[in-house]
């Protein structure tokens, strides 16, 4: 079929999309629409099934009840390569491409020109060049893809995405790993395909990003369509509160909770200081000191070094520059276990390969920082387990409230208060939590931000990462601004400072 | 080597233009980047040069035409079991069941011709058995997710243990025409020896150079082993593509019996035990990565002309036992093992 | 978000009899159930005992007794695998075991006495820790995949094995090395005793310490592991020293078992065996989870099937063929695709019990 896309008829249209897994309604009676020349975000917590249902229309699950139209004609996909054909294509948040193989391979791969049978090879490389070259890319499409940054390889999947003319993009959480230049970058190329009308459904968790790119979006909430909006017509606040279904109290609770100001006494020792510590081709050398009770938050974009910090003080990364020092005593930290037992407790970024031992109930999970610590001839007696488990679980507010469940069957911010619990249960004295809140619901991240106030107040000393400026401002006392792999300032928190402050000092290098 | 690499050639871009984060020097250390693809076949390609240097050194008329053709005509079955488990080792998967599948081929091959069929319909007949062999292990693999490692060994067992219910013990080879096939040989430039082994092993090298560059079928393989769930959500055909493998690993492995039936003129069942340990080392040796989606057909070739030259200098030594080939092997995968190891490293 | 495409969770099973069918060992036991029934009908006094010169005799002795050297490799290839690993060179190892002690025998002043064949086992046992150090070495610290790091000492050890003995057969008569293989003690055969005894040993370390935890947390997530202050490094290294130190003990009763040292068919293919021993007990190659309760069923299936295929008068060479069917109809049974399949069908079924099943 090769009707033009008119604006009024949409190029995708499920209705009544239900699909159930074992137990869990993951939808239920959705509608959807996606019309040509619009960027359309889908909206929703986790768990509310952007994914599942972004699935279905790749084709990746069969749908139970419901029919999918694509440009008039209804489908039933049962692979990703149907809905290709169909003209839908994806790029996930995980860029999806084989980093073993040449940009124009990754481009070209399944739609290769043939001569005479055989690839023809210079033809392929000469049709991805002029791919790359529309969405004003200029890369050599004979390197190899693993030898590029992310933000490239997305762009290179859309690339590919674009290559079967696709009438529908669809671009799962693709700015989680950009920094704003890049961002910027994508949406270049995401409003240039709309304009040639291409329907761009768009998944994030960013909400400004939402704001800056779509033309409509459509809310789901526990598997159910909540609403379709023009984007122009619902403030932000509206859409948080449809996106979780109740009022914004929980984060107005904290804001009280953390306005105390912490005063560290004058001339106190530094729980932990590093002097000059840094680590050649991840961040330039940086002091930093971080005192009981106070939370020093990294405040700067993806790839500045701040989680490069974080790892050094953890002894996740080793350093091969400077001092660090433990209430005043010089320590090197060689790896975690050395950090570990000076109390230094390191929750990573990338909770999925870094933190989660999927296949170990929740209760092993918790315990598996402290046992490690004590090694494997002195098990944690049982009675002392349920006690720390019991303890940490119902202070976390872990759903459900089962400790011999299968961390990885829990949804990712009960997987991050699980993590929490795993480092809270080995009575740290400095909690280093690189994005504790990324990726998770509303909910959780209320609670997660919540729980770091507390412990501060309670004496523990926290490093907060986090990419949401607002975030980071609304917990630190202090904030040590990083950009390029370098600490460029550090400021004291207050009610004057503000995002844009501290925008001014990332984008300035601190160089007033 | 160029036209072996066609992803190697550098072409079609504008020079010099600026992208982020790529300055001149980085634009370097790219194409190093891309030569060190190359790097663990050029380190075959080395010890080989270096063994027949040694070789050449140690021993009158090494050198000579006669020493390298035969080095051919008695691997021609090795390098035919290799070209097909370069395959299946390119998506990440193993194929433990070469050996038994070649046994079982060459059994068959005598069985059949023993009882009287026409060698015209044992020839592929035989080469079948292995495609089936290899297409019931990558249903296995595919339908039910058995692990390759698994399901291998299952068809390794089978394979075996069929060979035995066959014939328990070894049967020659008479018939004429097959002898004759067997015998078959013609002199290229008047000295190197090619016989019908040789040939056939050229020609599955040709095959699969060309099915691994110039197809989808071959992309699709590297794809897999780069990352298998990236390819399916390529759209590529990932589950044809694994049974395909192990179809052409048991094809492979079919056609090998064959040689090996040629070369030895019997089927016994205990031939080509822990072949496919041999097989696995060249194409280890020959470069390619056990984890997927990083080799080259030729540079499997290559790891079986080392095999066989380290054979042919032990041989020669005389005074050196036949164990310490094994011996020499091992060493030898530890040190290609170790340089991959020190490359992947040098590049992240 | 992960973009997996595999199927979708599967149910947590109800409970009762579905319960039971769905436990991980039900289709093992189910076979090793199947062996021996098949055995009893075939020869009605199978499973009898009989008791001869004080020592028990029969089937199920031999098979305890044929169990042992394929138990202890299976066992340290349990806790290999389940790190993420994978042992290829058991094999190997039992040969060097073998050729080791027994050179050392032959050549020593007096064959016959016990502190002779002390030292020959010591000497054997501690030169295939090493080889399992080496190992452990290859893949904790040089970061060398496991199935490469073993393959190396895989083709080189029955090399190194060969060597040892010069490519000869070496066979002695040195009766206290005998009793290791083929004598009693209370009664029952000492190799048997000594193969249970550090099989339960083992298996009370792993769930009374930390030990289990702790390796299949490395073996479901290395990084996240370290990074909770595991020492994953050590773990990896200890487990492969394992397997080096119980394929040597497995290589010694197989030596003492014949008496003879054959470099070139001694323990082979048994990593073979051992793999699918751990993979028949439900312990995923993958890594992570395992079951040393699932590994003895698994071997006692191997072991109880060799020795079906002798009492049956069947050629001892076509036991290949009886491994893989066994291993097809496992494998497949524990397949998840087959499980779904099955359980949808006994859904259907329940749910229009008016409806023949197709």
């Amino acid at each position: 079929m090769t009707s033009s896309p008119s604006a009024d008829r949409p190029v995708v249209e499920m209705s009544g999309i239900s699909i159930e897994f074992p137990g869990v309604k993951a939808l239920d009676q959705v509608d959807f629409r996606l019309f040509p020349g619009e960027v359309h975000a889908l909206m929703g917590e986790n768990g509310a099934g952007k994914s599942t249902l972004i699935k279905a229309l790749t084709g990746v699950y069969g749908i139970d009840a419901g029919r999918i139209v694509v440009d008039g004609a209804e489908h039933r996909f049962s692979g990703p390569g149907e809905a290709q054909e169909a003209g839908i294509a994806t790029v996930y948040q995980e860029v999806n491409l084989c980093e073993n193989l040449t940009v124009a391979e990754n481009i070209m791969l399944g739609h290769e020109p043939r001569r005479m049978g055989a690839i023809d090879w210079r033809a392929a490389r000469r049709a991805a060049a002029e791919h790359l070259a529309t969405m004003g890319l200029d890369i050599d499409p004979a390197s190899s893809l693993g030898s590029h940054s992310i933000a490239i390889q997305q762009l290179v999947a859309i690339s590919r995405a674009m290559v079967v003319d696709a009438k529908v993009l669809i671009l799962d959480e693709p700015t989680s790993s950009l920094d704003a230049d890049e961002v910027a970058q994508l949406f270049t190329v995401v409003r240039r395909l709309r304009d040639q009308g291409v329907a761009v459904l768009f998944v994030s968790h960013f909400i400004e990003q939402v704001y800056e790119i779509s033309d409509r979006m459509t809310v789901l909430r526990n598997g159910q369509r909540v609403g379709e909006y023009r984007t122009s017509e619902l403030d932000r606040l509206e859409l948080v509160s449809t996106m979780i279904g109740r009022s914004m109290d929980v984060l107005e609770d904290l804001h009280v909770s953390t306005e105390h100001a912490v005063d560290v006494e004058q001339g106190a020792t530094p729980y932990l200081s590093a002097v000059g510590l840094g680590r050649k081709g991840d961040v330039r050398p940086f002091d930093l000191d971080v005192y009981a009770g106070e939370v020093v938050g990294l405040a700067g974009l993806l790839g500045s070094g701040r989680t490069e910090v974080a790892r050094l003080l953890s002894g996740a990364d080793r350093a091969d520059s400077g001092t660090t020092r433990i209430k005043d005593v010089p320590t090197r930290l060689r790896n975690p276990r050395a950090a570990i037992s000076q109390g230094i407790a390191f929750s990573s970024e990338d909770r999925k390969s870094e933190g989660v031992v999927g296949d170990l109930t929740v209760r092993e999970n918790i315990v598996l920082g402290l046992q490690a610590g004590r090694g494997w001839m002195r098990r944690l007696p049982r009675r002392q387990v349920d006690e720390i488990v019991d303890k940490y679980m119902a202070a976390l507010n872990v759903r459900p409230a089962n400790p011999d469940a299968l961390l990885r069957n829990l949804s990712g911010g009960n997987q991050q208060k699980v993590l929490l619990a795993r480092w809270l249960a080995t009575a740290p004295q400095l909690l280093i939590l690189d994005e504790p809140t990324r990726g998770i619901d509303v909910g959780a991240k209320a609670e997660i931000q919540k729980l770091v106030a507390e412990l501060a107040s309670q004496g523990m000393a926290v490093v907060f990462i986090s990419a949401e400026l607002e975030e980071v401002l609304r917990l630190s006392h202090r904030i040590g601004v990083m950009r390029d792999r370098h600490k460029v300032a550090e400021i004291v928190n207050s009610d004057d400072v503000g995002v844009d402050d501290v925008v001014e000092l990332i984008a300035s290098g601190g160089e007033h | 080597m160029a036209t072996t690499t066609p992803q190697h050639t550098v072409e079609g871009s504008g020079p010099g233009a600026p992208r982020p984060g790529g300055s001149g020097p980085a634009r370097i250390a790219r194409r190093l980047r891309i030569d060190r693809r190359y790097l663990p076949v050029v380190g075959t390609f080395v010890v080989l040069a270096l063994i027949l240097a040694i070789g050449g050194v140690r021993y009158d008329n090494f050198l000579s035409v006669g020493v390298l053709a035969n080095l051919f005509i008695n691997n021609s079955f090795l390098i035919v079991l290799a070209v097909g488990m370069t395959f299946v080792i390119l998506t990440g998967g193993i194929d433990l069941s070469v050996g038994a599948v070649l046994a079982l081929s060459a059994v068959s091959a005598a069985y059949l011709i023993d009882a009287g069929v026409p060698v015209a319909v044992v020839l592929p007949a035989v080469v079948l058995i292995g495609s089936i062999i290899g297409l019931l292990i990558g249903l296995m693999v595919h339908v039910f997710e058995v692990q390759p490692f698994i399901a291998t060994l299952a068809g390794m067992f089978f394979a075996r243990g069929l060979c035995f219910v066959i014939a328990p013990e070894s049967i020659p080879i008479t018939d004429e025409t097959f002898v004759a096939i067997a015998g078959w040989d013609t002199w290229i430039a008047g000295q190197w020896r090619m016989t019908t082994s040789v040939i056939v092993a050229l020609v599955v090298i040709g095959i699969a150079f060309y099915l691994l560059h110039f197809t989808q079928f071959g992309r699709t393989v590297y794809a897999i082993g780069g990352s298998e769930q990236s390819a399916r959500l390529m759209g590529l055909p990932v589950a044809r593509t694994k049974v395909l493998v192990y179809v052409i690993s048991g094809t492979c492995a079919g056609l090998g019996g064959l040689l090996f039936a040629m070369y030895s003129r019997s089927g016994y069942s205990l031939t080509g035990v822990a072949m496919e340990l041999d097989a696995i080392a060249a194409v280890v040796i020959g470069g390619t990565l056990l984890t997927g989606g990083t080799g080259f057909v030729l540079g499997s070739v290559l790891g079986v002309l080392v095999l066989g030259l380290i054979q042919t200098i032990i041989t020669y030594e005389g005074t050196l036992s036949s164990w310490w080939t094994k011996i020499f092997i091992g060493v030898l995968l530890l040190v290609f093992v170790v340089l991959q190891r020190v490359l992947s490293l040098r590049k992240t | 978000m992960p973009a997996t495409t595999g199927s979708r969770t599967r149910p947590a099973g109800p409970p009762g009899l579905r319960n039971l069918t769905h436990h991980t060992l039900f289709w093992p036991v189910v076979a090793l159930v199947a062996l021996l029934v098949a055995n009893t009908i075939f020869s009605p006094d199978f499973l009898s005992v009989s008791i001869l010169d004080g020592h028990l005799f029969g089937a199920p002795i031999d098979i305890l007794r044929n169990s042992a050297p394929l138990l202890l490799v299976s066992l340290g290839m349990t806790l290999v695998i389940a790190t993420r690993g994978i042992d290829l060179s058991v094999g190997a190892v039992v040969a060097i075991a073998g050729a080791l002690s027994l050179s050392f025998i032959a050549t020593a002043p007096d064959p016959g006495s016990v502190s002779t064949v002390i030292i020959a086992i010591a000497i054997a046992l501690g030169l295939c820790l090493v080889l399992g150090i080496w190992n452990g070495f290859l893949v904790s610290v040089v970061g060398i995949q496991p199935i490469i790091a073993t393959l190396i000492l895989m083709t080189a050890g029955r090399g190194v094995a060969m060597l040892i003995t010069e490519g000869q057969i070496t066979t002695v008569t040195s009766a206290p090395f005998k009793t290791l293989g083929a004598g009693f003690w209370l009664g029952l055969p000492a190799a048997a005793l000594i193969a249970y005894g550090v099989y339960l040993i083992v298996a009370l370390i792993t769930r009374r310490s930390a030990l289990g935890m702790l390796v299949e947390a490395v073996g479901i997530n290395p990084s996240a592991s370290r990074l909770a202050g595991v020492r994953a490094r050590t773990i990896v290294w200890t487990v492969f020293a394992l397997s080096g130190l119980f394929s040597g003990l497995a290589g010694l009763i197989l030596a003492s078992n014949v008496m003879a040292a054959d470099a070139n068919n001694a323990g082979l293919f048994i990593e073979l065996d051992a793999i699918l021993a751990v993979v028949i007990g439900g312990t995923s190659l993958q890594g992570g989870k395992f079951s040393l309760s699932g590994t003895l069923v698994g071997v006692l299936i191997i072991t109880t099937l060799t020795l079906t295929v002798t009492i049956v008068g069947i050629s001892p060479l076509v036991t290949p063929l009886f491994k893989a069917l066994v291993v097809i109809a496992v494998t497949l049974l524990q397949s998840p695709r087959v499980r779904d399949k099955l359980a949808a069908r006994a859904r259907q079924r329940a749910a229009r019990p008016e409806e023949v099943a197709a």
